[in-house]
Protein backbone atom coordinates (compact mmCIF):
# COMPACT_ATOMS: atom_id res chain seq x y z
CA UNK A 1 0.00 0.00 0.00
CA UNK A 2 2.68 2.55 0.73
CA UNK A 3 4.49 1.66 -2.34
CA UNK A 4 1.63 2.51 -4.05
CA UNK A 5 1.23 5.67 -2.17
CA UNK A 6 4.92 6.56 -2.21
CA UNK A 7 4.97 6.10 -5.96
CA UNK A 8 1.75 8.50 -6.96
CA UNK A 9 3.72 10.89 -4.41
CA UNK A 10 6.61 10.99 -5.94
CA UNK A 11 4.90 11.77 -9.46
CA UNK A 12 2.90 14.66 -7.90
CA UNK A 13 5.52 16.54 -6.16
CA UNK A 14 7.64 15.84 -9.14
CA UNK A 15 4.96 17.78 -11.35
CA UNK A 16 4.82 20.25 -8.93
CA UNK A 17 8.59 21.05 -9.01
CA UNK A 18 7.80 21.23 -12.86
CA UNK A 19 4.82 23.58 -12.93
CA UNK A 20 7.43 25.87 -10.42
CA UNK A 21 10.50 25.49 -12.74
CA UNK A 22 7.24 26.42 -15.68
CA UNK A 23 6.38 29.79 -13.68
CA UNK A 24 10.44 30.27 -13.18
CA UNK A 25 10.94 30.54 -16.49
CA UNK A 26 8.10 32.79 -18.26
CA UNK A 27 8.14 34.88 -14.98
CA UNK A 28 6.73 37.48 -16.00
CA UNK A 29 7.75 39.94 -13.14
CA UNK A 30 10.87 39.17 -10.54
CA UNK A 31 8.93 38.74 -7.43
CA UNK A 32 7.27 36.15 -9.23
CA UNK A 33 10.37 34.61 -10.05
CA UNK A 34 11.36 34.08 -6.83
CA UNK A 35 8.28 32.68 -5.82
CA UNK A 36 8.86 30.14 -7.67
CA UNK A 37 12.29 29.18 -6.56
CA UNK A 38 11.11 29.56 -2.67
CA UNK A 39 8.06 27.18 -3.77
CA UNK A 40 10.34 25.05 -5.46
CA UNK A 41 13.13 24.48 -2.41
CA UNK A 42 9.98 23.75 -0.11
CA UNK A 43 8.77 21.14 -2.84
CA UNK A 44 12.45 19.70 -3.43
CA UNK A 45 12.09 19.10 0.83
CA UNK A 46 8.88 17.35 0.39
CA UNK A 47 10.98 15.04 -2.24
CA UNK A 48 13.99 14.44 -0.04
CA UNK A 49 11.35 13.38 2.28
CA UNK A 50 9.70 10.40 -0.15
CA UNK A 51 13.36 9.22 -0.80
CA UNK A 52 13.97 8.66 3.22
CA UNK A 53 11.05 6.52 2.94
CA UNK A 54 11.88 4.98 -0.26
CA UNK A 55 15.39 4.32 1.58
CA UNK A 56 14.49 3.49 4.73
CA UNK A 57 17.02 5.66 6.35
CA UNK A 58 17.15 8.80 8.07
CA UNK A 59 20.35 10.06 6.64
CA UNK A 60 19.31 13.12 4.58
CA UNK A 61 17.01 14.35 7.30
CA UNK A 62 19.83 16.64 8.10
CA UNK A 63 19.55 17.61 4.12
CA UNK A 64 15.81 18.46 4.56
CA UNK A 65 16.58 20.83 7.46
CA UNK A 66 19.27 22.91 5.98
CA UNK A 67 17.81 23.43 2.84
CA UNK A 68 14.79 24.85 4.76
CA UNK A 69 17.21 27.30 6.52
CA UNK A 70 19.52 28.29 3.37
CA UNK A 71 16.07 28.68 1.51
CA UNK A 72 14.34 31.15 3.52
CA UNK A 73 17.56 33.40 4.19
CA UNK A 74 18.15 33.17 0.69
CA UNK A 75 14.41 34.26 -0.10
CA UNK A 76 14.65 36.81 2.35
CA UNK A 77 18.00 38.44 1.03
CA UNK A 78 16.74 38.56 -2.61
CA UNK A 79 13.30 40.45 -1.09
CA UNK A 80 15.11 42.70 0.98
CA UNK A 81 17.75 43.55 -2.43
CA UNK A 82 14.33 44.08 -4.21
CA UNK A 83 13.29 46.30 -1.47
CA UNK A 84 16.21 48.38 -0.71
CA UNK A 85 18.81 47.91 -3.20
CA UNK A 86 21.05 46.69 -0.55
CA UNK A 87 21.53 42.94 1.53
CA UNK A 88 23.28 44.69 4.57
CA UNK A 89 22.19 47.90 5.10
CA UNK B 1 23.41 37.98 38.44
CA UNK B 2 20.96 36.20 36.71
CA UNK B 3 20.11 38.31 34.29
CA UNK B 4 23.24 39.41 33.43
CA UNK B 5 24.47 35.62 32.41
CA UNK B 6 20.91 34.87 31.18
CA UNK B 7 18.95 37.45 30.03
CA UNK B 8 16.58 35.31 28.09
CA UNK B 9 15.90 32.46 30.22
CA UNK B 10 13.17 30.96 27.70
CA UNK B 11 15.40 31.50 24.58
CA UNK B 12 18.42 30.21 26.30
CA UNK B 13 15.80 27.31 26.85
CA UNK B 14 14.62 27.36 23.58
CA UNK B 15 18.01 27.03 22.21
CA UNK B 16 19.47 24.27 24.09
CA UNK B 17 16.00 21.95 23.49
CA UNK B 18 16.25 22.50 19.84
CA UNK B 19 19.73 21.97 19.55
CA UNK B 20 19.43 18.16 21.69
CA UNK B 21 16.45 17.45 19.13
CA UNK B 22 18.78 18.49 16.17
CA UNK B 23 20.94 16.28 16.99
CA UNK B 24 18.52 13.67 17.33
CA UNK B 25 19.68 11.73 20.37
CA UNK B 26 20.18 13.00 24.15
CA UNK B 27 23.78 12.34 24.73
CA UNK B 28 26.36 14.28 27.56
CA UNK B 29 27.47 15.90 24.57
CA UNK B 30 24.71 17.13 23.13
CA UNK B 31 23.12 18.70 26.26
CA UNK B 32 26.24 20.25 27.02
CA UNK B 33 26.95 21.90 24.05
CA UNK B 34 23.11 22.96 23.97
CA UNK B 35 23.29 24.34 27.10
CA UNK B 36 26.80 26.19 26.23
CA UNK B 37 24.87 27.47 22.93
CA UNK B 38 21.46 28.31 25.31
CA UNK B 39 24.22 30.62 27.14
CA UNK B 40 26.52 32.09 24.41
CA UNK B 41 23.72 33.03 21.66
CA UNK B 42 21.31 35.32 23.65
CA UNK B 43 24.44 37.11 24.92
CA UNK B 44 26.29 37.63 21.51
CA UNK B 45 22.91 39.04 20.07
CA UNK B 46 21.49 40.94 23.03
CA UNK B 47 21.61 44.13 21.10
CA UNK B 48 19.70 42.90 18.47
CA UNK B 49 16.83 42.12 20.57
CA UNK B 50 12.95 44.23 21.26
CA UNK B 51 12.13 45.23 25.01
CA UNK B 52 10.72 41.43 26.31
CA UNK B 53 7.08 41.87 26.01
CA UNK B 54 5.43 40.33 29.20
CA UNK B 55 2.71 38.10 28.68
CA UNK B 56 -0.25 39.11 30.80
CA UNK B 57 -2.79 36.16 30.23
CA UNK B 58 -0.95 33.20 29.83
CA UNK B 59 -3.96 30.90 29.44
CA UNK B 60 -5.49 32.98 26.78
CA UNK B 61 -1.92 32.83 24.47
CA UNK B 62 -2.39 28.99 25.00
CA UNK B 63 -5.81 29.37 23.53
CA UNK B 64 -4.94 31.73 20.93
CA UNK B 65 -2.21 29.61 19.49
CA UNK B 66 -4.50 26.73 19.83
CA UNK B 67 -7.28 28.31 17.60
CA UNK B 68 -4.27 29.53 15.29
CA UNK B 69 -3.72 25.82 14.38
CA UNK B 70 -7.09 24.69 13.98
CA UNK B 71 -7.47 28.04 11.47
CA UNK B 72 -3.90 27.27 9.76
CA UNK B 73 -5.62 23.79 8.79
CA UNK B 74 -8.82 25.01 7.63
CA UNK B 75 -7.41 27.89 5.49
CA UNK B 76 -4.98 25.77 3.67
CA UNK B 77 -7.41 23.44 2.45
CA UNK B 78 -9.65 26.32 1.74
CA UNK B 79 -6.87 27.71 -0.12
CA UNK B 80 -6.32 25.01 -1.95
CA UNK B 81 -9.82 24.36 -2.90
CA UNK B 82 -9.70 27.80 -4.27
CA UNK B 83 -6.85 27.00 -6.29
CA UNK B 84 -8.04 23.91 -7.44
CA UNK B 85 -10.95 25.36 -9.50
CA UNK B 86 -10.00 27.45 -11.91
CA UNK B 87 -13.34 27.82 -13.83
CA UNK B 88 -14.36 29.78 -10.82
CA UNK B 89 -12.97 33.08 -10.24
CA UNK B 90 -11.77 34.01 -7.10
CA UNK B 91 -12.69 37.81 -5.95
CA UNK B 92 -9.80 39.13 -4.43
CA UNK B 93 -9.29 42.24 -2.50
CA UNK B 94 -6.86 44.95 -0.82
CA UNK B 95 -8.26 45.62 2.33
CA UNK B 96 -6.76 48.29 4.84
CA UNK B 97 -6.83 47.18 8.82
CA UNK B 98 -6.72 49.81 11.01
CA UNK B 99 -4.70 48.30 13.81
CA UNK B 100 -5.46 48.70 17.43
CA UNK B 101 -2.29 47.04 18.39
CA UNK B 102 0.73 49.01 19.50
CA UNK B 103 3.75 47.38 19.98
CA UNK B 104 6.04 46.26 17.40
CA UNK B 105 6.26 42.69 18.81
CA UNK B 106 1.99 41.77 19.10
CA UNK B 107 1.68 43.78 15.78
CA UNK B 108 4.30 41.37 14.01
CA UNK B 109 2.25 38.46 15.88
CA UNK B 110 -0.88 39.69 14.29
CA UNK B 111 0.48 40.03 10.60
CA UNK B 112 2.16 36.41 10.72
CA UNK B 113 -1.14 35.04 11.87
CA UNK B 114 -2.96 37.01 8.81
CA UNK B 115 -0.27 35.82 6.65
CA UNK B 116 -1.03 31.70 7.48
CA UNK B 117 -4.96 31.97 7.95
CA UNK B 118 -7.74 32.06 5.58
CA UNK B 119 -6.80 33.16 1.96
CA UNK B 120 -5.25 36.57 3.23
CA UNK B 121 -1.44 37.72 3.10
CA UNK B 122 -0.38 41.10 5.04
CA UNK B 123 1.42 42.73 2.55
CA UNK B 124 2.36 46.10 3.89
CA UNK B 125 2.57 47.43 7.17
CA UNK B 126 2.78 51.75 6.66
CA UNK B 127 5.43 52.99 8.75
CA UNK B 128 3.29 54.87 10.87
CA UNK B 129 2.58 51.41 12.25
CA UNK B 130 -1.58 52.67 12.24
CA UNK B 131 -2.53 50.64 9.17
CA UNK B 132 -2.03 47.07 7.39
CA UNK B 133 -2.38 46.41 4.18
CA UNK B 134 -3.74 42.71 3.42
CA UNK B 135 -4.57 41.01 0.23
CA UNK B 136 -7.67 38.92 0.63
CA UNK B 137 -7.94 35.79 -2.29
CA UNK B 138 -11.34 35.44 -1.96
CA UNK B 139 -14.33 37.83 -0.40
CA UNK B 140 -17.10 38.81 -0.68
CA UNK B 141 -17.85 41.06 2.49
CA UNK B 142 -14.79 43.25 3.51
CA UNK B 143 -16.34 44.77 6.36
CA UNK B 144 -17.11 41.74 8.02
CA UNK B 145 -13.76 40.07 7.55
CA UNK B 146 -12.51 43.35 8.74
CA UNK B 147 -14.87 42.41 11.89
CA UNK B 148 -13.77 38.69 12.21
CA UNK B 149 -10.14 39.77 11.96
CA UNK B 150 -10.72 41.78 15.00
CA UNK B 151 -12.93 39.60 16.96
CA UNK B 152 -10.31 36.46 16.54
CA UNK B 153 -7.07 37.57 16.76
CA UNK B 154 -6.58 41.27 17.86
CA UNK B 155 -8.77 41.67 20.38
CA UNK B 156 -7.13 38.46 22.35
CA UNK B 157 -3.75 39.74 21.22
CA UNK B 158 -4.96 43.24 22.67
CA UNK B 159 -5.58 41.23 26.02
CA UNK B 160 -2.58 39.21 26.01
CA UNK B 161 0.23 41.63 25.43
CA UNK B 162 -1.20 44.78 26.21
CA UNK C 1 6.12 -1.17 24.28
CA UNK C 2 4.98 -4.53 23.65
CA UNK C 3 1.37 -3.49 22.63
CA UNK C 4 3.14 -1.41 19.74
CA UNK C 5 4.39 -5.05 18.20
CA UNK C 6 0.63 -6.27 16.73
CA UNK C 7 -0.56 -6.66 13.22
CA UNK C 8 -3.08 -4.04 13.88
CA UNK C 9 -1.38 -1.33 14.93
CA UNK C 10 1.23 -1.81 11.81
CA UNK C 11 -1.97 -1.73 9.52
CA UNK C 12 -3.12 1.42 10.60
CA UNK C 13 0.38 2.94 10.47
CA UNK C 14 0.25 1.76 6.84
CA UNK C 15 -2.83 3.11 6.14
CA UNK C 16 -2.03 6.73 7.84
CA UNK C 17 1.24 6.83 6.46
CA UNK C 18 -0.44 5.67 2.91
CA UNK C 19 -3.24 8.49 3.07
CA UNK C 20 -0.62 11.62 4.92
CA UNK C 21 1.59 10.92 1.82
CA UNK C 22 -1.19 11.17 -0.75
CA UNK C 23 -3.07 13.64 0.88
CA UNK C 24 -0.19 16.24 1.55
CA UNK C 25 1.43 15.64 -2.16
CA UNK C 26 -1.39 16.36 -3.58
CA UNK C 27 -2.09 19.74 -1.69
CA UNK C 28 1.60 20.72 -3.04
CA UNK C 29 0.55 19.71 -6.41
CA UNK C 30 -2.61 21.73 -6.07
CA UNK C 31 -1.12 24.94 -4.47
CA UNK C 32 2.07 24.35 -7.73
CA UNK C 33 -0.74 24.19 -9.94
CA UNK C 34 -2.11 27.54 -8.97
CA UNK C 35 1.18 29.50 -9.30
CA UNK C 36 0.42 28.24 -12.80
CA UNK C 37 -3.04 29.60 -14.18
CA UNK C 38 -3.55 32.38 -11.36
CA UNK C 39 -3.56 35.93 -13.27
CA UNK C 40 -1.76 38.11 -10.99
CA UNK C 41 1.24 38.26 -8.53
CA UNK C 42 -1.10 38.82 -5.61
CA UNK C 43 -3.32 36.15 -6.51
CA UNK C 44 0.05 33.62 -7.04
CA UNK C 45 2.00 34.06 -3.55
CA UNK C 46 -1.46 33.13 -1.67
CA UNK C 47 -0.50 28.68 -2.87
CA UNK C 48 2.90 29.03 -1.83
CA UNK C 49 2.25 30.72 1.84
CA UNK C 50 -0.51 28.54 2.73
CA UNK C 51 -1.27 25.05 0.98
CA UNK C 52 2.34 24.18 0.62
CA UNK C 53 3.36 24.30 4.18
CA UNK C 54 0.36 22.45 4.89
CA UNK C 55 1.30 19.62 1.85
CA UNK C 56 5.30 19.37 2.98
CA UNK C 57 3.86 19.20 6.41
CA UNK C 58 1.37 16.17 5.77
CA UNK C 59 4.49 14.62 3.90
CA UNK C 60 7.04 15.54 7.17
CA UNK C 61 4.45 13.63 9.39
CA UNK C 62 3.80 10.58 6.94
CA UNK C 63 7.29 10.10 6.87
CA UNK C 64 7.99 10.23 10.97
CA UNK C 65 4.68 7.78 10.80
CA UNK C 66 6.66 5.24 8.15
CA UNK C 67 10.18 5.34 10.58
CA UNK C 68 7.72 4.26 13.63
CA UNK C 69 6.24 1.91 11.73
CA UNK C 70 9.66 0.27 11.01
CA UNK C 71 11.92 1.15 13.35
CA UNK C 72 9.50 1.82 16.05
CA UNK C 73 11.65 5.26 16.79
CA UNK C 74 10.82 9.13 17.08
CA UNK C 75 12.59 11.12 15.00
CA UNK C 76 12.23 14.76 16.24
CA UNK C 77 13.97 16.34 13.44
CA UNK C 78 11.07 15.88 10.90
CA UNK C 79 8.83 18.02 13.24
CA UNK C 80 11.19 20.48 13.64
CA UNK C 81 11.27 21.20 9.70
CA UNK C 82 7.81 21.33 9.91
CA UNK C 83 8.21 24.03 12.68
CA UNK C 84 10.55 26.28 11.10
CA UNK C 85 8.60 26.20 8.21
CA UNK C 86 5.57 27.20 9.74
CA UNK C 87 7.35 29.91 11.44
CA UNK C 88 8.99 31.45 7.80
CA UNK C 89 6.20 31.02 5.35
CA UNK C 90 4.77 34.31 6.48
CA UNK C 91 7.78 35.94 7.16
CA UNK C 92 8.83 35.67 3.13
CA UNK C 93 5.10 35.56 1.89
CA UNK C 94 5.53 39.09 3.65
CA UNK C 95 8.48 40.30 2.27
CA UNK C 96 7.51 39.00 -1.46
CA UNK C 97 4.23 41.05 -0.93
CA UNK C 98 5.89 43.79 -0.34
CA UNK C 99 8.72 43.61 -2.72
CA UNK C 100 6.01 43.11 -5.29
CA UNK C 101 4.36 46.57 -3.84
CA UNK C 102 7.92 48.30 -4.24
CA UNK C 103 8.27 47.37 -7.90
CA UNK C 104 4.14 48.44 -8.04
CA UNK C 105 3.00 45.09 -9.85
CA UNK C 106 -0.18 45.25 -11.61
CA UNK C 107 -2.72 43.71 -9.74
CA UNK C 108 -5.94 42.30 -12.08
CA UNK C 109 -8.69 44.22 -12.64
CA UNK C 110 -11.40 42.95 -10.67
CA UNK C 111 -9.32 43.22 -7.40
CA UNK C 112 -11.35 45.74 -5.14
CA UNK C 113 -9.72 48.05 -3.38
CA UNK C 114 -7.02 50.35 -4.31
CA UNK C 115 -3.55 50.97 -2.36
CA UNK C 116 -1.91 54.10 -2.53
CA UNK C 117 1.02 51.69 -2.79
CA UNK C 118 0.10 50.66 -6.60
CA UNK C 119 -0.45 53.78 -7.89
CA UNK C 120 1.95 55.78 -9.97
CA UNK C 121 2.37 58.96 -7.69
CA UNK C 122 2.31 56.65 -4.36
CA UNK C 123 0.07 58.45 -2.21
CA UNK C 124 0.97 56.21 0.70
CA UNK C 125 4.74 56.94 0.70
CA UNK C 126 5.46 58.12 4.32
CA UNK C 127 9.22 59.18 4.62
CA UNK C 128 11.28 56.28 4.34
CA UNK C 129 13.88 54.76 7.05
CA UNK C 130 16.99 56.34 6.66
CA UNK C 131 19.95 54.00 4.82
CA UNK C 132 22.72 54.23 6.77
CA UNK C 133 25.09 55.25 4.66
CA UNK C 134 23.11 57.47 2.72
CA UNK C 135 21.22 59.64 5.67
CA UNK C 136 20.13 62.06 3.53
CA UNK C 137 17.64 59.91 0.84
CA UNK C 138 16.77 56.51 -0.02
CA UNK C 139 19.12 54.28 -1.01
CA UNK C 140 20.86 54.98 -4.25
CA UNK C 141 18.33 53.69 -7.27
CA UNK C 142 19.77 51.13 -8.95
CA UNK C 143 18.36 51.53 -12.99
CA UNK C 144 15.49 49.42 -13.36
CA UNK C 145 15.74 45.99 -15.79
CA UNK C 146 13.83 45.47 -18.27
CA UNK C 147 10.95 43.11 -18.20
Amino acid sequence: MIDIALWISFFLIAMAIVLNAWRLLIGPSLPDRIIALDTMYVNSIALIILYTIWLGSRVYFEAALLIAMLGFISTVAVCKYLLRGDIIE
Amino acid sequence: MINRILPRPILSLILAVVWIMLSDAISWGSVILGTLLGIVIPLLTRRLWDTRPEVKKPLLLLRYTIRVLVDILIANLQVAWLIARPWKRPRPAFVEYRLKLRRDFSITLLASTISLTPGTISANLRLDKRTLLIHVLDVTDIDALIEDIYQRYERPLLEIYE
Amino acid sequence: MEWLDRQWVDTVLEALTAFFLVAGSLITFISSFGMVHLRDFYLRMHGPAKATTLGVGLVLFASSLYFILIERTFHIQLILVTIFLLITAPISAHLLAKAALHRKLPSTPDTRGAPGELKPEDTAREPDTPHPEHPGGTAPQRPEQPQ
